[in-house]
């Protein structure tokens, strides 16, 4: 398999604070790929500098080819090769950020008929697929504030998806979500993954990490301390730091 | 009072007519000056940001009735020679549009950052951000404080009388020295301020808590 994405020797700070130290991750087609790490610990500043969210200050990263570069001193950056990137990866946000003055259907229907440029017809037709399959079909006429948030969320990933991406970010889905709605969200990404989209994860639903995932990173301090395969890091952690972070989450 | 009232009706009425019509064109431009001068403010380069935010304090620290005659009398020395309208108009657009800014400024910045996180990230550009995600969520913010300026624009439009604009309150000046009737003339312009003034508030304070009603059921 083929890599599609690569970050390499990624460093960040937030002024004097660095929050990413030389962080290299190796993404291929079609993996499903799980970060855990305590609140802090910068997995959310990672996969938001996948898709040019969050600026970096060293290091590079490879989307599909594509290149992301560090900005420079006064901020700035290749915006075309980010532009390219951002056409190809989704992204689900833990606050949803649906567009609240849009009807669920418009906000699917925004991106493609305005960055790809599909005719409304095939716009709507391809919403209508998503919304049906995330099971909102009878919602598409409802504005994002007249859903529950687990509804809200999926419609997110139905928007997310509409755009055709070859690879999903998810920062933390569930994290804003009452308990009984976690499953419902979960359930739309289970299937996801068995399709075979490739995705990176950031949760703390350990049981779902360990269930979808085919490998797992655990970031401390801004540092990859250990990854591979759910069941070697779940039940046979190596490093001290990782094991003390999984007695913690999983006494719960 | 009725017979004087009707004898002045076509006089009144012309300058009623002239003061509308410089609140809806000084608002008109206040508006899209007001809009174009935001985003200036907020734009990322400093090239831009800094003689807008120069600009923009410049106007809002000196007296609106300067920049009119600023307008009127000193133009004209550069070449620049401006009809009473054209100066009245300018002048109430420019002065209000740089209030406006302000607002406009604000409402942007109340949007939450997560909308253009979410736009970006589905591949739109920054333009596309602004017009389909952040402006629509703006307008309704700003929609109340709008109105009251616009109320106020309505009462400010009586400064260009100064430049001898025939709206109300020039009609009422040239009737009081024909006449020497100054309370019987001023109480009427008096009274045809408010009556459209105070309905217009309302109607703001109306809309605002429309506006407020809505934002909370989203």
């Amino acid at each position: 398999m083929r890599p599609i994405i690569e970050i390499q020797d990624l460093s960040k700070s937030y002024g004097p604070v660095q929050v990413l130290h030389d962080v290299s991750l190796t993404v291929t087609t079609g993996e499903v790929v799980v970060i855990i790490g305590a609140s802090g610990s910068g997995k959310s500043t990672l996969i938001r500098c996948i898709n040019g969210l969050e600026r970096f200050g060293a290091g590079a990263i490879l989307v599909d080819g594509f290149a992301l570069t560090p900005s420079d001193a006064k901020g700035r950056r290749n915006m075309s090769q980010l532009k390219e990137i951002r056409r190809e990866v989704g992204m689900v946000f833990q606050q949803f950020n649906l567009f609240p003055h849009k009807t669920v259907l418009e906000n699917v229907m925004l991106a493609p008929v305005q960055v790809r440029k599909w005719q409304r017809d095939r716009a709507e037709a391809t919403a209508m697929r998503l919304l049906d399959r995330v099971g909102l079909r009878d919602h598409v006429h409802k504005y994002p504030a007249q859903l529950s948030g687990g509804q809200q969320q999926r419609v997110a990933i139905a928007r997310s998806l509409a755009m055709e991406p070859r690879v999903m970010l998810f920062d933390e889905p569930t994290s804003a979500l009452d308990p009984e709605m976690v499953g419902e969200v979960l359930e739309v990404m289970r299937g996801l993954a068995r399709e075979g989209m490739t995705m990176i994860i950031v949760t703390h639903e350990m049981g779902f990490a360990r269930e979808v995932a085919d490998r797992v990173v655990y970031i401390d301090h801004g540092r990859v301390l250990e990854e591979g395969p759910p069941a070697a890091i779940f039940d046979n952690p190596q490093q001290e730091r990782t094991k003390a972070f999984l007695s913690r989450v999983l006494k719960h | 009072m009725l017979a004087d009232l009707i004898s002045w009706a076509p006089e009144l009425f012309e300058g009623l007519r002239l003061t509308v019509g410089m609140t809806f064109g000084g608002m008109a431009i206040a508006l899209v000056l007001g809009l174009l001068l935001a985003l200036g403010r907020i734009s990322p380069s400093a090239w831009l940001r800094a003689p807008v935010v120069v600009f923009v304090e410049l106007i809002r620290g000196s007296p609106l009735l300067l920049q009119l005659f600023y307008l009127y009398y000193v133009l004209p020395a550069f070449g620049l020679k401006l009809t009473p309208i054209e100066a009245g108009l300018l002048g109430l657009g420019i002065n209000y549009g740089a209030y406006l800014s302000e607002v406009f400024r604000a409402g942007i910045a109340a949007v939450s950052p997560g909308q253009r996180e979410a736009a970006e990230s589905l591949g739109m550009s920054g333009g596309q951000t602004m017009r389909f995600i952040i402006l629509p969520q703006a307008w309704r913010i700003v929609i109340p404080p709008t109105g009251n300026y616009f109320v106020s624009l309505f009462k400010d439009t009586a400064l260009v009388s100064t430049i001898s604009i025939a709206e109300l309150m020039f009609q009422g000046q040239l009737i009081a020295s024909d006449t020497f009737r100054y309370m019987r003339i001023y109480s009427i312009i008096f009274v045809i301020y408010v009556v459209i003034s105070i309905p217009a508030s309302m109607g703001v304070r109306w809309l605002e808590r429309h506006f407020n009603r809505s934002a909370a059921a989203r």
